[in-house]
């Protein structure tokens, strides 16, 4: 007859356990790290192409179209270029998202389980949402920071705190992220849903937000698309802190409050979620 | 003995050897089952995305922007300058989704290409099937954008009619080519760099600015890329600036397709049939 | 006698510098099963290809219903159903669409198809499974369409590529039983199997291959004949002690084969040779006496276990 567990396997079983309380989701956020690090050249590429790319096709492209018709300062004092590039920042961040918030976590569930791996060990449901968003943000700082340095050198930040922009389009990134990753949870099979997404609120929520035109250049009753868009709000936010656009202060704060209550929000309702299914 | 009755029909029924059994048509079927019975509701919504930029870009930004001069120097529009080059990228989208990551995905994980070229189809038949579903997709885009054109008045003149069969060509370019370069392609890697390549070529087409903002030399370069071609092919067409300059955009295209067709075949046959 | 349906002489395919399949030769006669029995990676399926008219041989010569291959492939590749290794179904289509897109592929005409795919789905016991999707079928489930799938435009000669690999034992023996049916309607089977008892099950006739040769042909009783003993005698030591214990069992028995977990003693009575290693004083944790196979057989010829 084996011996039942001694006191040290319990003891070792409790530490253990401790640990995984403690630093689970870093776990999770690591092994996400090392799958990334399989499509890094993909990450880099894109961090530095995109941001080369659009900026030029903005800058210099739309913006000799934009600046002959109304003059070089015809928003609020600067240029096109100037008032386009806190929206490409900020869209910067939304692109990662809508990657690292869909996919990953369909492969998670369904397509290669690692979540049930991953719950079979002593990690909690909770903790797994938790490593992906932890591992997100480090991957959208550093695609938002790189795409900053290109900004900076296109001469599209005149403001000495510019550099806030960065942590607006991250929070922009996650504000709408972690409510796609919520609803992304709530899928047991993708039959196009995520395509349709892509199709009819991110490309739209992308060109109707304020990104390339001023939102009151819409008649009125398009312009709740941007009111709802956490893009509108980020790309505003960002505008502030870029080259001093003037905006009521109360309406700041109202950007801040709706990014950080839909992150909120769609990070406790994916933490239910995974609760959800990982325990049924 | 059936030898020989076998060896006179293959030298008659089949010009091009075992590369072609003339049954392009059963791929197609298949491909339209698979698209029916899964993912219809996505490929008809594609018709929105170009739709969604011509508002946003053409009305919203087309009112900062105030007119452009058109290919025959007369002033036009912004929304009538972008429109045409959409309808060109809508050809080209559509051809270029159906022939790289469906048939990268056909090719390396369901296998479907190993079950096809087990049977009586030849590497040609299924290039040629693959490649008329996309460039069916692409034409499915170009319809729809065109009368959402002339509904909101963009159409400038009758040549618009020919923009039709222009965006066919354009969409048969891409998806010959794009299934040739799927081909050669590994790993998911390697199909992002072709996103990576599409972007550029997209946004710097002379499709929402006019070329001349550039120096001489990106010009050229730019005048080297397939979608530049389809941009002034369609926009002289539906602006009406129409001279025999244009037969250049056809034969760059004539000599896309054949060239993806020539490559497509030959890797098929390499990588199934070897 | 008919003409064989397959002939193969010095058949061999290099890749590189590596042969996959190094100058083998065999013919298949109509209405046999033919198996090809072998490791992984011993050129099973690379032959396979070969006869499926999907490869193109280095050298030798090959003819497949009465047709050269490399020339041929359209007109051989018409008359041939092929179930591959690995399930490629079509995930995008229900259940028995793969059967009528797959018959169009052949050129049939479509009420053709139609009305044959309907007894195929029948013969693969799939009748409830018509407008399933692919995905929610069984293995068992999924390896029966496919070999309905081959078998939709009437083919001469079945490939069968590790038909039962992954597959429970009630799925494996429901299958065979559907390839017997097929036996006993004449069909010409030919099939790669790193099973011992899937190829005695199925095969007229097989050959034995490793490292891209012919070890032995003949049918599973010659060969366990001429290569084995007719029963075997396996006993346990315990991993470190199998060896000791091997030295002192020469002499009982045929032969003996000592394995990383047991040994083998090959012998014509089994009991008696465990009767005489326990008059030895040996004491085996276990024993169990059984039929030789053609594990055994490979194991003479190789030196080597099939499944590793």
């Amino acid at each position: 007859m084996t011996d039942l567990a001694t006191p040290s396997d319990l003891e070792r079983g409790v530490a253990l356990a401790a640990r995984a309380r403690k630093w689970g989701a870093w776990y999770v956020a690591e092994h996400r790290f090392r799958v990334m690090r399989s499509y890094l050249q993909t990450v880099l590429l894109t961090g530095i192409g995109n941001p080369l790319v659009y900026l030029f096709a903005t800058g210099v492209g739309l913006a000799s179209l934009v600046d002959a018709n109304l003059g070089d300062d015809a928003f609020g004092g600067v240029g096109y270029l100037v008032f386009v590039a806190p929206a490409l920042l900020c869209a910067a961040g939304i692109t990662v998202a809508t990657e690292e918030f869909t996919y990953p976590i369909m492969l998670g569930y369904k397509w290669n389980p690692v979540f049930l791996g991953m719950n079979a060990s002593p990690l909690r449901p909770g903790q797994i949402i938790d490593g992906i968003v932890i591992s997100v943000v480090v991957r959208m700082l550093l695609t938002c920071l790189l795409y900053y340095v290109f900004m900076a050198l296109f001469g599209a930040v005149p403001d000495a705190a510019g550099w806030v922009a960065v942590p607006v389009a991250v929070l922009t990134g996650l504000a709408f992220g972690a409510v796609l990753m919520g609803y992304t949870s709530t899928l047991t099979e993708d039959t196009g849903q995520l395509a349709m997404v892509m199709r009819f609120v991110v490309l739209p929520m992308t060109l109707f937000s304020g990104t390339f035109f001023p939102l009151a250049q819409l008649p009125l009753y398009l312009q709740w698309i941007g009111w709802i868009s956490p893009l509108w709000h980020g790309t505003e936010l960002a505008r502030v802190f870029s080259y001093g656009y003037a905006e009521p202060i109360w309406l700041t704060v109202l950007h801040v409050a709706y990014l950080a209550v839909l992150f909120a929000v769609g990070w406790v309702w994916a933490r239910r979620i995974a609760v959800r299914r990982l325990s049924k | 003995m059936t030898g020989t009755l076998v060896e006179a029909s293959a030298r008659r029924d089949r010009p091009l050897g075992s590369l072609y059994a003339g049954n392009a048509r059963s791929v197609m079927s298949r491909g339209w089952r698979a698209t029916r019975s899964t993912n219809w509701l996505v490929v008809v919504s594609g018709l929105f995305e170009p739709v969604f930029y011509l508002l946003s870009m053409g009305l919203g930004l087309g009112a900062l922007v105030g007119t452009v001069d058109g290919p025959g120097g007369t002033e036009i529009s912004y929304a009538a300058f972008i429109a045409p080059a959409l309808l060109a990228v809508a050809a080209m989208n559509g051809a270029i989704y159906d022939s790289t990551w469906n048939v990268f995905f056909k090719m390396r994980f369901s296998k479907l290409y190993d079950g096809m070229l087990a049977t009586s189809l030849g590497p040609l038949d299924v290039a040629l099937g693959e490649i008329s579903l996309a460039l069916l997709r692409g034409a499915l885009y170009a319809t729809g954008f065109m009368l959402v054109m002339q509904v909101l008045g963009l159409n400038l003149s009758w040549w618009a009619l020919l923009a039709f069969p222009a965006v066919v060509l354009i969409a048969f370019g891409f998806a010959s080519f794009g299934m040739a370069v799927t081909s050669y392609m590994k790993t998911f890697q390697q199909m992002d760099w072709i996103n990576f390549l599409l972007l550029p070529m997209f946004l710097f087409s002379a499709t929402f600015y006019p070329l001349s903002v550039y120096p001489p030399v990106i010009q050229t370069l730019i005048q080297c890329l397939p979608l530049w071609h389809g941009v002034e092919l369609v926009r002289s067409l539906t602006t009406g600036a129409v001279d025999v300059g244009l037969l250049w955009h056809v034969l760059y295209y004539l000599v896309m397709i054949a060239v993806g067709l020539v490559f497509t075949t030959r890797r098929l046959r390499a990588l199934f049939l070897d | 006698m008919p003409a064989a349906v397959i002939t193969a002489e010095n058949l061999v395919k290099k890749y590189q510098d590596f042969a996959a399949v190094d100058d083998i030769s065999f013919e298949v006669q109509p209405g046999e099963a033919f198996g090809l029995l072998g490791p992984n990676g011993a050129g099973k399926s690379t032959t396979m290809r070969m006869v499926g008219a999907v490869s193109t041989r280095t050298s030798g010569a090959l003819n497949v219903l009465g047709l050269d291959p490399d020339r041929y492939g359209p007109e051989i590749r018409a008359q041939l159903g092929v179930v591959p290794q690995s399930d490629n179904l079509d995930m995008e289509l229900r259940a028995r669409e793969n059967l009528i897109v797959y018959g169009r592929y052949f050129g049939l005409p479509s009420r053709q198809v139609a009305a044959r795919a309907d007894e195929l789905m029948a013969f693969a016991q799939l009748e409830d499974k018509v407008k399933a999707k692919v995905d929610d079928l069984s293995g068992g489930m999924k390896r029966r369409l496919t070999i309905a799938r081959a078998l939709i435009n009437d083919p001469r000669l079945l490939l069968l590529d590790e038909p039962t690999t992954g597959l429970d034992p009630q799925a494996r023996h429901i299958l065979w039983d559907r390839l017997f049916r097929l036996k006993e309607q004449g069909t010409t089977l030919l099939l790669t199997t790193h099973y011992m008892d899937e190829a005695e099950q199925l095969c007229d006739r097989l050959v034995v291959i490793d490292k891209g040769a012919i070890m032995a042909e003949g049918s599973p009783a010659s060969l366990i004949r001429r290569y084995s003993s007719r029963e075997v005698l396996e006993v346990r030591f315990g991993s470190d002690r199998n060896a000791a214990a091997s030295a002192r069992l020469e002499g009982i028995g045929d032969r003996v084969e000592v394995l990383p977990d047991r040994i083998l003693l090959y012998s014509d009575n089994g009991e008696a040779a465990l009767v005489r290693i326990t008059e030895l004083g040996l004491r085996p944790i276990t024993s169990l006496v059984r039929r030789s196979s053609l594990e055994d057989v490979f194991l003479r010829l190789t030196g080597r276990s099939l499944i590793e």
